[in-house]
């Protein structure tokens, strides 16, 4: 399982990349909530995928999946989501000063 | 603190109270309220002066500075230190007279800046001199080359001065950091600073690897400061400075603190063979090109310039011949090689005294005639008499003619290079036969540019029309301190042994330490006579091939290289500057491109080759099957399609299918997490991705009609391979780490949590607990990071940029 996991957590890292590299800022926003996706589940993998009850002690199984692993990604997820939101609102932002979406465009003076 | 002290620090305290007095007392010269300090401390000094012919006892005083790293400020005095602090403070409180009449006290003249930077300079070479520690001979070192800058640049609204000021400081200061390695080095070596306790240890350490490193550095150094080739250039641009400044930094102090430093040296670096060989053929090749160059300069200072580039490799030459002295045995040869130590020492004194003087002649033909163009000049004997005297002397004395100082050093030159020719060691019976025809060619062109300066200046036609002004003598006040350098020049010249025992035995004695035994002491004897020698048919030649070539001087006048002025190696320098600046500006057009793609790619591909080779050297390739968990079919088809979604993002063509996608990822992210038993998770991020999906679609919702074209990127395969790297390389490194953390049984602290959560804390959602009871600062700084999106958002969407101007 845990094989699979991480050739998938590759493979967004690609397509994460991929969306990074390109000129248009709609896509590298979209580059980087993939590859915070990516960084979630690689986490959640490296953790081990073995089976075990939620973390819910009123359960009372034998073994429970590892909790801090999850805590760390509920912290990730949630500074994630602000980075992104952030960052929207800053493209929306260059949209309405200058009207492009081209990151090539978005130059400053010739000197810098 | 000891009075010693003061001394090197007594020009810096007086530098604060310049301006004061600068701005209280406008009528009053500046320079009158400089001229007590280097006038007291040189009294101060001679009373170290080993009067009573017994050896002199080195004086040493230590404060501590930086007690942690070794670094303390002692002062150490012994001959050689006090010869040169004698020469700082006496030439200075010449120079500073002269210069009190050569600068006008007149309005907008920034006389306080002038005598600020030269008490600097004078505080700095005192404290070079005065040093024990290598640190503070470093600090020192790098005020020198620092004050220097400012003074050569006193004129700074001229272009060239500025020009001579940068070169100067670069050459200066790079060769300055090369001492300070070469200091570090030497620490390494011995674990101390201090460098009487690293002379103690100077048999030891020439074994060590890095001994011909420090060596080099320390000579890179020393080079660089006393112009020795191919480090001269900066010299002859640093005439641009006022004319004292050049007669007392350019001539007498500064350019010989490389030399001080090779004599320091001596002891500790001295007595091998590479030391030996660097030292003496830099200095005689140094000799040949300064002289050969001084020839076709039609200035007058820039006759001095190069004329102090090669006495300066002269004495440097020398040094390095009496280097052998420490090789040999104490009897045998011995003496052969200390009377090169001997002549460097006399010529050092000889050559601050007439160099001194000329320099100060030619400021003062500048200010009366306002040329110093040899080819304007011409017929001043007559009208300046004084000055013309007092040329006569210096140049005769640099010529090396009896009865002056020059003479008896420049004789002790030739026996100390026949000598070094003669040494059974280091090899140098091989080339060492050159020593002595190098110095004698050297010596022909010394003759002939000093009959060049002489009567080209004084005599032949006057011609008053080729002048800016009217020619006149000068006013004695300026004459004052040429005179008395001149005097010095046939006082030394004519009894040269009142320096003897005063000072040329305790510096020697500082250079050769360990030649002599305990309550010895060096004897020194100079004589003019010394009957018919090789030395003295060697001048003859010279004063007559030298003659010979002058008298001729019509046949090269107009040769190319006669004409010529500017020195060949300044342009590996200018080019170099400008080779520097280009490339610089070439590797930034290449890497700063101003693209944000680019940078993503340099970091990408940064990323990508360092992981990959530090994967690869650790043999990090591994997949670890045993340990991974059983695949369920129903996993295997939510991966699947969220693998498909993530793919076709780059695919699609419009920005609505994108947002979509992208959803449907998060969506399937969430749904992997309630299969991997993470229910919070799930909860968040089902949460998370519906707000993400509709901010994205409100951003998109609101953007004003953009090109939609631009949206799907051209397939460009560079980026493609790069991603598939960087994803080749997340997932091995992911394998990596699965395989590591099973083969090295290491376990979790989770079972803390799962024991503890209910007993500790008194919740059954561990992850819940872990958040806001284990670890709830993370929480805590994360709400933070909500609330400045929160205010960051509203601050960009609601303040307007005011009238267009960008944010």
């Amino acid at each position: 399982m845990e094989i699979l996991m991480i050739f998938a957590v590759g493979i967004i890292f690609s397509v994460g990349t991929y969306l990074l590299l390109t000129k248009s800022m709609l896509r590298v926003i979209l580059g980087v909530m993939l590859i915070a996706h990516g960084a979630h589940l690689m986490f959640l993998t490296l953790a081990g995928l073995k089976t075990g009850s939620p973390p819910l002690l009123g359960e009372e199984a034998s073994s429970y999946a590892d909790p801090l692993p999850q805590a760390l990604i509920l912290t990730a997820i949630v500074i994630g989501f602000g980075m992104t939101a952030f960052m929207l609102v800053l493209a929306y932002r260059t949209y309405k000063l200058h009207g492009t979406d081209n990151l090539d465009e978005l130059r400053g003076t010739d000197d810098e | 603190m000891s009075t010693l002290h003061f001394v090197a620090l007594a020009p810096f305290i007086a530098a604060i109270f310049i301006p004061a007095f600068y701005f209280l007392f406008r009528r009053v010269h500046t320079g009158w309220f400089v001229l007590p300090i280097p006038l007291v401390l040189f009294i101060y000094l001679f009373t170290y002066l080993p009067l009573g012919g017994e050896p002199m006892e080195a004086v040493q005083h230590s404060v501590p500075w930086v007690p942690s790293l070794d670094i303390f400020f002692t002062v150490y005095l012994d001959g050689l230190s006090l010869l040169f602090a004698l020469l700082i403070t006496g030439i200075g409180a010449l120079v500073v007279l002269y210069s009190i009449y050569y600068i006008a006290n007149k309005d907008g003249e920034p006389l306080h800046n002038f005598y600020v930077y030269l008490l600097m300079f004078m505080g700095a070479m005192l404290g070079v001199v005065l040093s024990d520690n290598l640190i503070v001979i470093y600090v020192f070192w790098e005020l020198t080359s620092f004050a220097s800058s400012l003074l050569i640049a006193y004129w700074f609204h001229k272009e060239k001065s500025r020009y001579g000021a940068q070169k100067s400081m670069l050459i200066t200061v790079s060769g300055g950091f090369a001492m300070l390695a070469g200091f570090t080095l030497l620490y390494g070596m011995t674990g101390t600073f201090s460098l009487q306790e690293i002379i103690s240890q100077a048999g030891a350490i020439s074994a060590e690897p890095a001994f011909l490193a420090a060596m080099i550095l320390v000579l890179a150094g020393a080079f660089t400061k006393s112009a020795q080739f191919p480090f001269h250039i900066w010299l002859p641009d640093a005439m641009e400075a006022p004319t004292p400044v050049s007669a007392y930094l350019h001539s007498a102090t500064m350019v010989k603190a490389g030399i001080y430093l090779v004599a320091r040296f001596t002891p500790v670096f001295g007595g091998e063979p590479q030391w030996f060989w660097i030292i003496t053929s830099f200095g005689l090749f140094t000799l040949l090109w300064g002289s050969v160059s001084a020839v076709r300069q039609k200035d007058l200072k820039g006759i001095l310039a190069f004329s102090t580039v090669s006495q300066l490799g002269l004495i440097m030459s020398l040094l390095g011949a009496g280097s052998a002295a420490v090789h040999f045995d104490v009897v045998e040869g011995e003496s052969m090689a200390t009377v090169a130590v001997m002549a460097a020492m006399l010529h050092l004194i000889n050559h601050a005294t007439f160099k001194g003087s000329l320099f100060m002649v030619v400021g003062i033909v500048d200010h009366e005639t306002g040329t110093r163009d040899i080819r304007r000049l011409g017929g001043l004997m007559t009208i300046m008499p004084i000055t013309f005297s007092i040329s006569l002397i210096g140049i005769a004395a640099m010529a090396g003619l009896p009865p002056f100082n020059g003479f008896l050093s420049k004789e002790m030159f030739f026996e100390g290079m026949l000598h070094a020719a003669q040494f059974d060691v280091f090899n140098a019976q091989t080339f060492g036969w050159l020593f002595p025809i190098i110095a004698w060619t050297a010596s022909v062109f010394t003759f002939l540019y000093c009959m060049i300066m002489l009567f080209r200046t004084f005599t032949g036609e006057h011609d008053p029309s080729k002048l800016e002004k009217e020619a006149h003598e000068a006013p004695i006040g300026m004459l004052i301190s040429p005179i008395i350098l001149a005097g010095l020049v046939i006082l030394f010249g004519l009894f040269p042994n009142m320096l003897a025992y005063t000072i040329i035995e305790p510096s020697m004695q500082a250079v050769l330490p360990d030649l002599l035994g305990a309550g010895e002491q060096f004897y020194v004897n100079i004589y003019h006579w010394h009957g018919f020698n090789t030395a003295l048919f060697m001048t003859l030649g010279v004063v007559f091939f030298g003659a010979l070539l002058f008298v001729n001087m019509r046949r090269f006048e107009a040769s190319a290289f006669y004409l010529g002025e500017r020195d060949p190696l300044n342009w590996f320098y200018d080019s170099g500057m400008t080779g520097l600046i280009s490339g610089a500006q070439s590797v930034d057009a290449v890497q700063m491109t101003g693209k944000l793609r680019h940078y993503f790619m340099f970091m990408m591909v940064f990323f990508s080759v360092t992981m990959s080779y530090i994967l690869l050297s650790t043999n990090a390739l591994v997949i670890d099957w045993a340990n991974a968990g059983e695949l369920s079919p129903y996993l295997v088809l939510v991966v699947a399609a969220m693998l498909v979604a993530t793919v076709a993002i780059p695919f699609v063509s419009s920005r609505i299918s994108a947002v979509v996608l992208i959803g449907v990822v998060g969506f399937i992210i969430a749904l992997l997490f309630v299969v991997l038993r993470a229910p919070d998770l799930a909860l968040t991020q089902l949460l998370v991705e519906t707000v993400m999906v509709v901010l994205l679609l409100l951003v998109f919702y609101h953007l004003p009609e953009i090109r939609k074209e631009n949206f799907k990127p051209a397939f460009k395969i560079g980026n493609f391979v790069v991603s598939i790297a960087v994803g080749a390389v997340v997932t091995i490194t992911g394998l990596a780490v699965h395989a590591f953390r099973y083969d090295n049984a290491i376990n979790p602290i989770s079972d803390y949590f799962v024991e503890n959560a209910y007993e500790l804390a008194g919740g059954k959602n561990m992850v819940n607990v872990i958040l806001v009871d284990f670890r709830g600062l993370d929480t805590l700084l994360e709400v933070l990071v909500l609330g400045i999106v929160a205010i960051a958002a509203v601050v960009l969407v609601k303040f307007k940029a005011k009238d267009g101007e960008d944010v």
